[in-house]
């Protein structure tokens, strides 16, 4: 099975199971997580079944393309089924068969991992899914996000993609995969993480990024109190990727690390509030349940 | 009539960590529910896997025993007139007790009649009882960390999905959430799909084992360490035995298959805490050492299954160690391009802690208090001391530490050696991390020991001048272990150190940092700190706590010396002078308890016994003095009780509580310079005769 049959058979079975098959977000991002269809959705009282694939930037993971298995730039598939489900786990094992990988002839593991992200405000419960010993997925039941509770719970599966198809295809570099007949994974990406490991980690210009960091936060700040939840979001998603640069540079020192946290958190949490405003502003309109939705409304206005 | 009572919490995978305390709890949560429920059992036992929390309740009665309920009411004398006909106060009494008038009772408490409403409770159908108890057991697990899910609110560990309660073949049913519980369960994940009726309770454990779970984590525990036995000496190896890993495999699966695997030897360059690290933290492997005690290429994971397949298993594990590996011995090819000393450079960009400056803040106080040990108590060489201070954070910026932290001071030494260090720097640079944990090894060299008290002293002072000190559970310091290391190092090896010295220079040291505390209230605070551990360890020493709190009421800050005279007046006790001396303190000390000057005006003494006991005293003294310069406790015991006849002489011959105000004063003079001389021992005070 190759790379994009790996991705397009997710697609497919996770449709099926009802999910909105979105498509990946146009700004840089850490992880499928900072997507608004996950960060943002998994707020608030409304349901919320999604799947999409998610390119994600690691800046200090660069590793000039030279590692096996390290890539500032991967993929992750991402599924979010709020409220989480009863039979989640068994919905997730299904997906793997779909993938012909048979539980029966392996040792699937669901190994204790708690997921927390200091800059989104966020923190879930939940394990790696180890399967013959290799980490191929994360799975989470978040419980916070932006600094809000989550109520309703949403489960949140995070497939590493990359590895999965190792794990298919046999292989031991990431940069062998099979993408598509005769195209592997290198012909696509191989470039782009040495040009990236060089710019990460040696050309990137210091004075430039933090003055755009700069910008971008108070762009967010300002944007925000315009009640313009998406764009405002946005500028979070960039001043976390900056920050991701500056730190894979080298560029920020310990002390100054956590105040830079810090200050996306503060925005991220900013944020969240907005949204949550705003979807209530709407009459939480994902909810077709009428009898709750304006049970819902009237009891928050106390 | 008795029945078994099954009830199993089915769960989604419970982290390995949570589970010991989490039966534990389960068991003794449901004994006390028992107990109060007047329910009785033969047995009661909790069992589990990572999937399942069951209790399991051998012969537990059908009814809860009838109970005698007594309730008080009125004075007799309100509840009855003068013609001893019922008050209204009774018969509101009896009403409200909903019992007769006449069934009343009357007793005495504390010499008052009182009338008492005595009624038995009959006991009700043990299966009535249980759908509530059962629920609150539920309710009663408390998790380190506990969680949400669904729309639900019900918090636990990881979701509940299923609840199983069966009372002999009777169903015990109630809901918690959407879970209604009834007689079914569900076997191992992949090879038992679908969910299995359970007929009546003796039956679970068969059902259980016939659907590849094997649910008693002793057997299982066993069973898993068994299976590596095996499978090691196969390999013509021994496993590691670590208890930790063991248990953590354990909860990790229901139905245990050992199997073996291997890396290529090639990555055997690359030291074996790096690998064993690896294997053991990553991965849950059980590593494996040939007879002579070296570590061989090849690995034991447990899988959670039947030896079904394994060959797909064991290559698919073999590929994710062999990743791993590869990444180990990069980092290793790495770190060792550049020296030591080159890494120690770069301290000063991580931050120890935000009031107490970078690492190289810290390694600067470590060097100096270090040398300021190493000096004055005669330890190691300056040059050592300096050059082992200034390297033993350095691994700190190695690319091996920043993936295993736990690493940090075994890689340093590696790379100091590697570099042609000296071998006893390069061993402090490990040893001044010892102890790691209770029972772990302390420090070898002299260098080590120096640099490891420097470490820990530097590590309690500068957090408790910051104002940052333990409470409670919360140490996030870790400073209680710290101060236990400083004891266990300081006694183990005999240093005669002055805590106080070193204290006050480890304070200056802190200084630049701009302490929120004052130098006397810090050093005070640490030394109390130390002697709180100290005290426990006297005590583990099996010195009563009597003895204990005597040698402690005179504080030193020498350790040494604290323990010596602790077991130096244990072993007097036994001791036929124990007695007189005795005597002698408790005289002195009863009537002087609230004088305060140990002046004596020998020129108002009269009586010639006061004269002699004040001579005597004061050759006692000097002998004294000098038995405890050499630390000879024993003798300044024996010396101090040799002044009894002495004592009860002066006790009998004059009355020291006179008019004459001089002369009092002088005799109680006389009697607080002997306490005043017992006190450099301890207080005898608080011995318990």
């Amino acid at each position: 099975m190759n790379f994009q049959e790996i991705i397009l058979r997710l697609q497919n079975y996770w449709g099926k199971q009802g999910c909105i098959i979105q498509q990946p977000y146009d700004v840089e991002k850490g992880a499928g997580t900072m997507n608004p269809a996950t960060f943002l959705r998994a707020l608030g009282p409304e349901p919320f079944n999604v799947a999409y694939v998610e390119p994600s930037r690691r800046p200090t993971d660069g590793r000039y393309g030279e590692n096996p298995n390290r890539l500032q730039h991967y993929y992750q598939y991402q599924v979010i089924l709020k409220p989480s489900p009863d039979n989640v786990i068994d919905l997730y094992i299904d997906s793997l068969r779909d993938l012909g990988i048979k539980p029966e002839e392996h040792d699937i593991r669901l190994v204790e991992d708690n997921w927390e992200s200091p800059t989104l405000g966020a923190w879930g419960l939940g394990w790696e899914i180890w399967l013959d010993g290799m980490e191929v997925t994360q799975f989470t039941y978040f419980q916070q996000c932006g600094g809000y509770d989550c109520n309703p719970v949403c489960a949140e599966i995070t497939y590493g993609l990359e590895r999965i198809a190792m794990f298919i295809q046999n292989k031991e570099s990431v940069f062998d995969i099979e993408w598509v007949d005769g195209i592997t994974y290198a012909d696509v990406h191989h470039q782009g993480e040495v040009d990236y490991s060089y710019y990460n980690f040696e050309y990137a210009d210091i004075d430039t990024l933090m003055t755009m960091f700069n910008l971008c936060e108070k762009e967010a700040i300002r944007i925000a109190e315009k009640n313009l939840v998406l764009p405002a979001y946005d500028y979070v998603l960039k001043c976390s990727h900056l920050f991701n640069l500056l730190d894979a540079r080298g560029a920020i020192s310990v002390t100054e690390r956590m105040s830079y946290i810090l200050r996306v958190r503060n925005l991220a949490r900013m944020v969240a509030g907005e949204y949550l405003k705003q979807r209530r502003r709407l009459g939480y309109p994902l909810i077709k349940d009428e009898k709750l939705r304006q049970e819902l409304l009237a009891r928050e206005e106390v | 009539m008795v029945r078994d009572l099954i009830f199993e919490i089915g769960v989604e995978e419970i982290p390995a960590a949570y589970m010991p305390k989490a039966l534990e709890d389960f068991k003794n949560n449901a004994l006390e529910s028992l107990n109060k429920a007047r329910l009785h059992y033969e047995e009661v036992k909790s069992l589990g896997t990572p999937r399942r929390l069951t209790l399991y309740v051998k012969g537990l009665r059908e009814r809860q025993e009838d109970a005698v309920i007594e309730s008080r009411g009125p004075k007799k004398a309100a509840a009855f007139d003068q013609e001893g006909r019922p008050t209204r106060a009774l018969e509101g009494f009896a009403r409200s007790q909903n019992i007769n008038v006449e069934d009343i009772e009357v007793r005495e408490v504390n010499g008052v009649e009182y009338v008492f409403a005595v009624k038995t409770e009959k006991g009700r159908e043990t299966s009535e009882v249980l759908p509530s108890l059962l629920y609150e057991l539920v309710k009663a697990f408390s998790f380190p960390k506990s969680m949400r899910w669904g729309g639900y609110s019900f918090r636990f560990a990881r979701p509940i999905r299923w609840l199983l309660a069966l009372y002999g073949e009777e169903k015990i049913v109630f809901n918690l959430e959407n879970i209604t519980s009834s007689n079914y369960t569900y076997g191992h994940r992949f090879l038992s799909p679908g969910r299995l009726e359970v007929k009546n309770a003796g039956d679970y454990f068969k059902v259980l084992e016939n659907n590849y779970v094997i649910i008693d984590q002793e057997r299982r525990k066993e069973l898993i360490w068994q299976q590596i036995e095996k499978v090691a000496s196969e390999l013509g190896g021994r496993p590691l035995k670590d208890e930790d890993l063991l248990d953590e495999i354990n909860y990790l699966v229901e139905y245990p298959t050992a199997f073996a695997g291997s890396f290529s030897s090639s990555y055997l360059e690359v030291p074996k805490e790096v690998l064993t690290t690896t294997m053991i933290e990553n991965q849950r492997y059980v590593p494996v050492f040939d007879r002579e005690g070296r570590l061989m290429p090849v690995f034991i994971g447990v899988r959670n299954g039947t030896g079904e397949f394994i060959d797909i298993v064991r290559a698919g594990n073999e590929r994710v160690l062999k990743a791993r590996l590869e990444d180990a011995l990069f980092f290793w090819k790495e770190d060792l391009k550049q020296p030591l000393d080159k890494m120690a450079e770069k301290l000063g960009h991580i931050l120890f802690h935000e009031r107490l400056g970078s690492v190289m803040d810290k390694v600067k106080r470590i060097t100096n208090i270090a040398l300021f040990i190493g000096e004055k108590y005669r330890l190691s060489h300056g040059e050592k001391i300096r050059r082992a201070a200034y390297l033993c954070k350095a691994d700190l910026v190695s690319n091996m530490v920043y993936e295993f932290p736990e690493l940090q001071g075994i890689m340093g030494r590696y790379y100091a050696l590697n570099h042609g260090e000296d071998e006893e720097v390069s061993q402090a640079i490990f040893e001044h991390y010892l102890p790691r944990f209770a029972g772990d090894e302390l420090p070898g060299t002299e260098t080590g020991t120096v640099l490891s008290l420097a470490e820990k002293i530097d590590n309690l002072t500068g957090f408790f001048a910051m104002g940052i000190k333990p409470s409670g559970s919360q140490d996030p310091y870790a400073l209680r272990r710290q101060a236990m290391g400083i004891v266990n190092i300081v006694l183990d090896k005999g240093i005669k150190m002055d805590l106080y010295a070193v204290l006050e220079k480890a304070y200056q040291e802190v200084l630049p940092f701009r302490p929120e505390r004052g130098k006397e209230e810090t050093r005070e605070e640490v030394l109390e700190f130390i002697l709180q551990r100290m005290r426990g360890i006297m005590l583990e020493e099996g010195i009563s706590y009597d003895v204990v709190d005597a040698v402690l009421a005179c504080p030193s800050g020498d350790l040494v010396d604290i323990m010596n005279r602790a077991q130096i007046l244990k072993d007097f006790r036994g001791d036929a002078l124990f007695t007189p001396l005795m005597t002698v303190f408790n005289r002195c000390y009863n009537l002087s308890k609230k004088w305060e000057s140990p002046e004596v005006d020998t020129d108002v003494l009269q009586d010639e016994t006061e004269k002699v006991l004040y001579l005597k005293y004061e050759e006692v003294k000097d002998e004294v003095e000098r038995a405890i310069d050499k630390g000879d406790y024993r003798m300044a015991l024996v010396r101090i009780a040799g002044l009894q006849s002495y004592v009860d002489d002066f006790f009998n011959a004059v009355m020291v509580m006179v008019e004459d105000e001089k002369l009092k004063a002088a005799r109680l003079g006389i009697l607080k310079s002997i306490v005043k001389l017992c006190n450099k021992i301890a207080d005898f005070s608080k011995i318990v005769e």
